[in-house]
């Protein structure tokens, strides 16, 4: 069977509801652990709660946006079109994931810092993040020729990625008001577990529904792009 | 790899490096470029234009326009920039020469990177020179020209070659305008601000170094990445 068989089969009934249910379960846990077994934080209060929507989606934006990467110089390098096709089906994705980040990001800032935006490194580069998402699915529309518009797109994706880092490492870099990192240390993180392992489990869970809504997207991808395949044609009309 | 060369005498070179044809290349654009002054011109009347917007739009106040000059004229320099990349490949990809580049079988790569020199000599350079004329309309103090001048050039280089990417990216998209700027503006708003930062301590008159120092850093990044990436975003253009 080829890749865009295996990818098409994942991506369909019954396979793809395993990854849906395990990450439904997953944030369930999380959300009921967050907002209900945490204790709250001694300097916000109840406020800190947003974390477990805010932190995950974030990470989230910049994994999706080096899932995409990789895809899209795999693309170009060995010329596979599924990896063009997935990286296609992973920016809307990645875009989303992005804005709720930025979105609930400016509402906690309102409670924490009173304002709903700041023009530190760390938001600044979330925003560019989000500019290089649209910049992307901006040039795959563009351009009428499928081939180009892959090939295009992914020298765009490629060139993005020295965002990912200067996110990343932008609260060590500079004075930023965004809090340092407490969960991604080499050393014991500083947060207590009863409020770590739902945050942990809403990463997972956010993973698996990005694995879920990817893998549903590639497979729409793949059917227009197969259309005249023969081994769709057997797929559709058994 | 070397290839033969017919100047205009009809005499035949032998290009024996790469770096020669980038010379040539360099040369060739200019030549071509100063036929066509108004092309040079247009975008830094552009930028005068831009900058007189904002007196208008804030307040003819000197004090507080002197507060704004920084990201004024840095803006200003950003959007005339983008201005002047429709001038970067236009002619060429037009009547087939970029394609005979591409084919030539010399290193695309340093073709780019000679593409975006002259492009930054016609470009970023005479507007580096506009940059403290216009910032002594907006208040700027005279001792902070220097500055001034040193920031944009050195800040313009990285936006040439950031630039250079996004127009070989869209070479074949018409009306490219708004996706140019789509593409370019997120991965120019660090020059932004370093170069802003630079200006605004040239016009307190405090040392400017550390943010010239992350300008240089741009530009020796772009001058060794953004050249391969612009060479592979034109030959994905013209297959």
């Amino acid at each position: 069977m080829t890749f865009k068989q295996w990818f098409h089969r994942l991506g369909s009934p019954p396979y793809v509801y395993a990854f849906g249910w395990l990450s439904a379960l997953l944030i369930a846990y999380g959300v009921f652990g967050g907002l209900v077994l945490a204790p709250p934080d001694y300097q916000q209060g109840d406020d800190f709660r947003i974390i477990y929507v805010h932190a995950p989606t974030a990470w989230m934006s910049l994994m999706v946006y080096s899932t995409m990467a990789v895809a899209a110089a795999i693309g170009l390098i060995w010329r596979i079109k599924i990896a063009h096709a997935a990286a296609a089906s992973c920016a809307p994705i990645g875009a989303s994931f992005t804005l709720v980040a930025l979105v609930t990001g400016s509402l906690w800032g309102q409670r924490m810092w009173g304002t709903y935006w700041e023009w530190d490194p760390r938001l600044t580069s979330e925003l560019i993040l989000l500019f290089l998402y649209l910049g992307y699915m901006g040039l795959r529309s563009a351009m009428d020729d499928l081939q180009r518009a892959d090939r295009a797109s992914a020298v765009l994706a490629v060139v993005g990625i020295v965002n990912v880092p200067i996110i990343h490492y932008s609260v060590t870099w500079w004075n930023s008001l965004h809090q340092a990192p407490s969960v991604m240390q080499l050393a014991k993180p500083t947060i207590p577990p009863s409020m770590l392992m739902p945050l942990l489990s809403m990463l997972l869970g956010f993973t698996l529904l990005f694995a879920a809504l990817l893998l549903v997207r590639l497979r729409a991808e793949i059917l227009v792009r197969e259309r005249s395949a023969s081994w769709i044609r057997e797929a559709l009309h058994p | 790899m070397s290839d033969t060369t017919t100047s205009a005498s009809g005499q035949g070179h032998a290009l024996s490096s790469p770096f020669a044809a980038a010379q040539l290349m360099v040369a060739r654009d200019i030549q071509l470029a100063l036929r066509k002054r108004g092309q040079i011109v247009q975008p830094l009347v552009f930028f005068a234009i831009v900058t007189t917007l904002f007196p208008l739009g804030i307040s003819p106040e000197l004090s507080r326009l002197r507060d704004v000059a920084p990201g004024v004229l840095w803006v200003a320099a950003l959007l005339s920039s983008l201005l002047a990349l429709e001038f970067l490949f236009r002619d060429d990809a037009h009547d087939g020469t970029l394609e005979q580049h591409v084919l030539s079988g010399q290193s695309l790569t340093w073709l780019m990177l000679a593409k975006t020199a002259a492009h930054w000599l016609l470009t970023g350079l005479p507007l580096s020179v506009m940059a403290p004329l216009a910032g002594l309309s907006l208040g700027v103090p005279a001792a902070a020209t220097g500055g001034i001048v040193i920031s944009v050039a050195l800040g313009s280089i990285a936006l040439s070659l950031i630039g250079a990417i996004g127009a070989a990216l869209t070479l074949t998209v018409k009306r490219s305008g708004a996706l140019l700027s789509l593409l370019t503006l997120p991965l120019s708003m660090p020059v932004l601000i370093f170069g802003a930062r630079a200006t605004e301590l040239a016009i307190k008159g405090s040392s400017y170094a550390p943010p010239l120092y992350l300008l240089g850093a741009m530009a020796v990044l772009g001058v060794t990445l953004a050249p391969l990436a612009a060479a592979a975003a034109v030959r994905i253009s013209l297959e």
